[in-house]
């Protein structure tokens, strides 16, 4: 079974983000760049149906500047078999339809049975790809899933997605898309060998004309970022332990309006 | 109508919207006055529903009502809206986050060639294009994005907006679109409900009580869960105490859990991580309570207490039960 | 000349950080206080490749080569120097020699399943009276038809009571002094072959540290790593890769406080602004990093040297006796840092402190590297540079 996952490169969530000169974009200069942990949850599932079939292949997908090389060698290194890389300056606006045709382009011509996508990347959080990506090529969809298990004609997937109160249980016909949710699986680290061994593996470019993509402007455009407004100052509450806590609560309840 | 703001209506599953739509509602009411509609996919909605959404103020429903609706499928979903907008033309589409509504938006964005902007905080109209606002980077910035073309398709973060005010007597039209219903490819196998806390949703909740690290081992949760049961509060951990074990997932506040924007948040043995804050920090007024003096939640809380918890507490269900008795 | 890691290196870099962080940092505090082997997260280094880095993928290990080890191992010291300390062993004192000077049927049975991470492995070359005069060798082999039959005792030897394997350094010819001195292994189990007293240390208490005790034991002949006599070469030059591995943990102890003392610098206020504000401070920071980059790229080299083959000896000694003394110096400007905080146990850069001293101490002191250093300069050889 061929599996594709695809992954997005990230500014770690510990990096301070400055706006760029152009207040549209970030300043990319000193950002420690990781796999959005999400989609480390899709690789990880895509290597253990690989593993438990004991067969097929697995394929990372990511769209982005050269940068995201390293992603998809960190990628390879945790088990992927091979990378496509969907690197062109007609991307770099990008929303997450555009991200989607470019992926879906990428789908049709890797045909696989399972795309397992994160549920959101955690620099923009928009969370729409998966959704996207499905209409696109027309596939079923379940989002935010904890489990999932292929049977044992590899027909189907049956998958269940956290909803409030709940699990709701699928039987998806392949081929289909899920979005990973933190619980599916703990995701391994790339082993030593896993990332000496990656060097060896293909890391395919692939431009937007190779997809018979045109360009097109995106859909969503950013006007601008902006800074979150300061936080009024706290207050500590000073005392013992009951005085303060009846100044708490007078104070949520008379000047705060909270309670 | 052409150009009316659809508000998609999120339901209790039991024939009644959520009361995040009066703030769906009150948002699309104020940035297009008389143009507001309720799209409502369900399998059953009840009259008092209906009613519920015209004193909220939309002057229009459009209810398609087939069972095919329910359990949610997102391919059934974007299929029927997707019909029904290209007769209609809105201008906006408009969806409270949830999980459905996540899913369902974005793909019906994608089918019909139009950008989404997810999670949003903020609208206001510049000139005839709407721009929003929505926070990225963990919450660290606020992003500004408007839209090539309409309908303008969002999702609004719960308790972030104001909601409408209900009014009594004023009534929506109630239409019944003709529906070619979709078939789906996926088969629904079964529903696991959660057990029951008996408390509020953490997402839709008013009020949140968050425990961390310091609440030392799960069987310490009971006392959070009195408390939350005292002032009807949410109770929600940290990544390190759903790491630990301590809470399921489903608890977990923060970048790779939920995030919530209450009217309250009450932090216990919370260091701040910036995971967490990512997931807390739009919330309205913060309250911290942490042993230590340094940790960074009290860079971001409104009242904080330097105590030991455990002390905290049972003294503040306490005094919170004395004042709600009054 | 670069200063760049490879790309391998960075992935390296970053498991090994991600793993230090979310599996290592929870515990490190705990295990230092009770003493306690961390078995658990060791086995996961072990499976993780981390145990074997300097040992070719032919015999397990994953041949990453020294500057991997060292940027690896830097990560791990940087959260807790007992864990690094487990793995400088395995990779550098006894894996390294083994795949050396080993016969391919020793390194399949004493290399793999340590490189592999399943077992650890042991360097026992001091004894009560042989510490930095380690030509001065007390214990015994003496040849016995295909046998040897080994009596003695070995000291302060680090994963003495956890290794499976023990490298153990013999007189087979006393007359010829440390030309005749011989290497073996011994495995655990092994008749005659006992763990003494297990040591209560300053620092790297979750490592432990154990006199191995050897009575008429008798291992078999193939056991013998080399030649007979051939024993002292093979011991320093383990030592001499040790040496950067030890430069290296020094290099990660030193980094944690640093960092823990920029944070702190921070957020403590004194005097109405926070202490980093204070120009005295400042100095105490600038001095840290200064001394941390020199003693990194001082260590770095030397993994450079082995890597490409060259000769390292004094590389490695200037590495390590920087780099410890860097440590040392840096975990206690840390303290100062931190004011009284820093002495209380809760506060990280105590524990740094107390580990620190010993990177002076083991795989040579601080004076024997500046003996090695001298020496070698006297020759006219300047370490490479």
């Amino acid at each position: 079974m061929k599996i594709l996952v695809t992954i997005k490169q990230v500014p770690d969530t510990a990096t301070q983000v400055k706006i760029a000169a152009d207040g549209k974009t970030i300043d990319t200069t000193g950002i420690t760049w990781i796999v959005s942990p999400y989609d480390e949850f899709a690789v990880e599932e895509a290597l253990r149906i690989k593993e438990k079939r004991g067969q097929g292949e697995v394929v990372a997908v990511s769209l982005g500047p050269d940068r995201v090389k390293e992603a998809l060698r960190s990628s390879l290194a945790m088990g992927c078999d091979r990378a496509i890389h969907l690197n062109d300056a007609a991307w770099s606006a990008a929303d997450t339809l555009a991200t989607a045709k470019a992926l879906a382009a990428v789908i049709k011509q890797e045909a696989p049975q399972l795309v397992l996508c994160g549920r959101q990347a955690i620099d923009d959080d928009m969370g729409a790809v998966t959704a996207q990506l499905a209409e696109l090529l027309g596939w079923p969809c379940a989002y935010w899933i904890m489990e999932a298990a292929i049977d044992a004609d590899g027909k189907t997937v049956r998958a269940a997605r956290q909803v409030e109160g709940g699990l709701e249980v699928f039987d998806l016909p392949l081929p289909a898309v899920l979005a990973a949710q933190k619980g599916l699986n703990e995701p391994r680290y790339p082993t030593l060998k896993g990332i000496m061994g990656a060097k060896k593996k293909e890391i395919k470019d692939v431009k937007a004309a190779d997809l018979g993509i045109a360009s097109e402007p995106s859909q969503l455009s950013i006007v601008g970022l902006e800074a979150l407004p300061p936080r009024p100052a706290g207050r500590i509450i000073q005392g013992d332990v009951p005085t303060a806590v009846k100044e708490l609560v007078r104070a949520l309840r008379e000047d705060a309006k909270a309670i | 109508m052409p150009n009316a703001f659809w508000c998609i209506v999120e339901d209790d599953r039991n024939g009644s919207p959520k009361k995040v739509m009066a703030e769906v509602i009150g948002e699309a009411a104020r940035l297009a006055p008389g143009r507001v509609e309720a799209v409502w996919l369900t399998d059953k909605a009840s009259e008092a529903g209906l009613k519920q959404l015209g004193e909220w103020g939309a002057a229009r429903v459009l209810l398609l009502e087939n069972a095919v609706f329910v359990p949610y499928r997102s391919e059934v979903w974007a299929a029927a809206a997707a019909d029904l907008a290209a007769k209609e033309s809105p201008a906006a589409i408009f969806a409270p986050v949830t999980s459905r509504q996540r899913e369902f938006v974005a793909r019906l964005a994608a089918r019909l060639g139009v950008g989404l902007s997810a999670d949003s905080v903020r609208f206001a109209m510049d000139g005839d294009k709407l721009v929003a606002t929505r926070p990225v980077y963990a919450g660290k910035l606020l992003s500004r994005v408007t839209w090539a073309k309409s309908p303008w398709v969002a999702t609004l973060r719960p308790n972030v907006f104001r909601p409408a005010d209900a009014q009594p007597g004023k009534t929506a039209s109630v239409e019944r679109p003709s529906l070619t219903a979709p078939g789906a490819q996926m088969k629904f196998v079964e529903r696991r409900e959660e057990v029951s806390t008996g408390l509020p949703e953490l997402t839709e909740a008013e009020t949140v009580i968050s425990g961390g690290r310091g609440m030392k081992g799960p069987e310490n949760y009971v006392i959070l869960e009195e408390l939350g049961r005292v002032i009807g509060a949410a109770v929600g951990a940290s990544r390190a105490a759903v790491d630990a074990g301590w809470r399921p997932h489903r608890f977990q506040i923060g970048q790779t859990g939920r995030t919530i924007s209450p009217k309250l948040y009450l932090g216990f043995g919370v260091s701040g991580a910036i995971q967490h804050l990512a997931g807390m920090r739009t919330s309205k007024v913060i309250v911290a309570v942490n042993k230590d003096p340094e940790a960074p939640i009290f860079k971001i809380a409104d009242f904080g207490i330097v105590a030991d918890l455990f002390e905290v507490v049972p003294e503040l269900t306490k005094e919170f039960k004395k004042l709600l008795e009054k | 000349m670069t200063f760049d890691l490879t790309s391998e290196q960075q992935l390296i870099r970053a498991t090994a950080r991600e793993f230090a962080e979310t599996q290592i940092r929870p515990i490190a505090a705990e295990i230092d206080r009770d003493s306690r082997f961390p078995h658990e997260t060791v086995k996961r280094m072990g499976e993780l490749g981390l145990m074997g880095m300097v040992i070719p993928e032919r015999w397990g290990g994953s041949g990453a080569g020294a500057q991997a080890y060292v940027v690896a191992l830097e990560e791990i010291a940087r959260v807790c120097a007992s864990h690094a300390v487990v793995m400088s062993v395995n990779n550098s004192l006894y894996g390294d020699p083994i795949a050396r000077f080993g016969t391919d049927a020793q390194r399949e049975r004493f290399l793999a399943p340590v490189a592999s991470g399943h077992a650890h492995g042991c360097f026992a070359l001091t004894e009560p009276q042989a510490g930095s005069d380690a030509t001065n060798q007390a214990t015994l082999a003496v040849r016995d038809g295909d046998h040897y039959v080994l009596n003695g005792r070995k000291r302060f030897i680090t994963t003495g009571r956890e290794a499976s394997f023990a490298l153990v350094f013999c007189q087979t010819d006393r007359e010829k002094g440390h030309r005749g001195i011989t290497a073996f292994v011994v495995e655990k189990g092994t008749r005659g072959f006992t763990v003494g007293k297990t040591e209560d240390k300053l620092g790297i208490r979750a490592s432990d540290t154990a006199e191995l005790v050897f009575d008429d034991c008798r291992i078999p002949a193939q056991s013998r790593i080399g030649e007979e006599g051939q024993g002292f070469k093979i011991a320093m030059t383990a030592i001499d890769g040790g040496r950067i591995g030890i430069a290296a943990q020094a290099v990660g102890i030193a980094t944690g406080a640093y960092e823990r003392s920029v944070a702190y610098a921070r957020e403590r206020k004194a005097f109405g602004v926070i202490i980093g504000e204070h120009q005295m401070v400042q100095w105490i920071l600038a001095d840290m990093a200064v001394a941390i980059d020199g003693a990194r790229l001082l260590t770095r080299k030397a993994a450079a040297l082995k890597d490409a083959g060259r000769p390292y000896r004094t590389a490695a000694a200037m590495a390590k006796l920087f780099a410890a003394e860097t440590a040392m110096k840096v975990t206690t400007d840390a303290i100062q840092v931190h004011g009284g905080y820093g002495f209380i146990r809760e506060y990280e850069v105590e524990r740094a402190f107390r580990d620190a001293k010993i990177t002076q101490l083991y795989e040579g002191t601080s004076q024997i590297q500046k003996l090695v250093v001298a020496r070698h300069l006297l020759r006219g050889d300047h370490g490479g540079a």
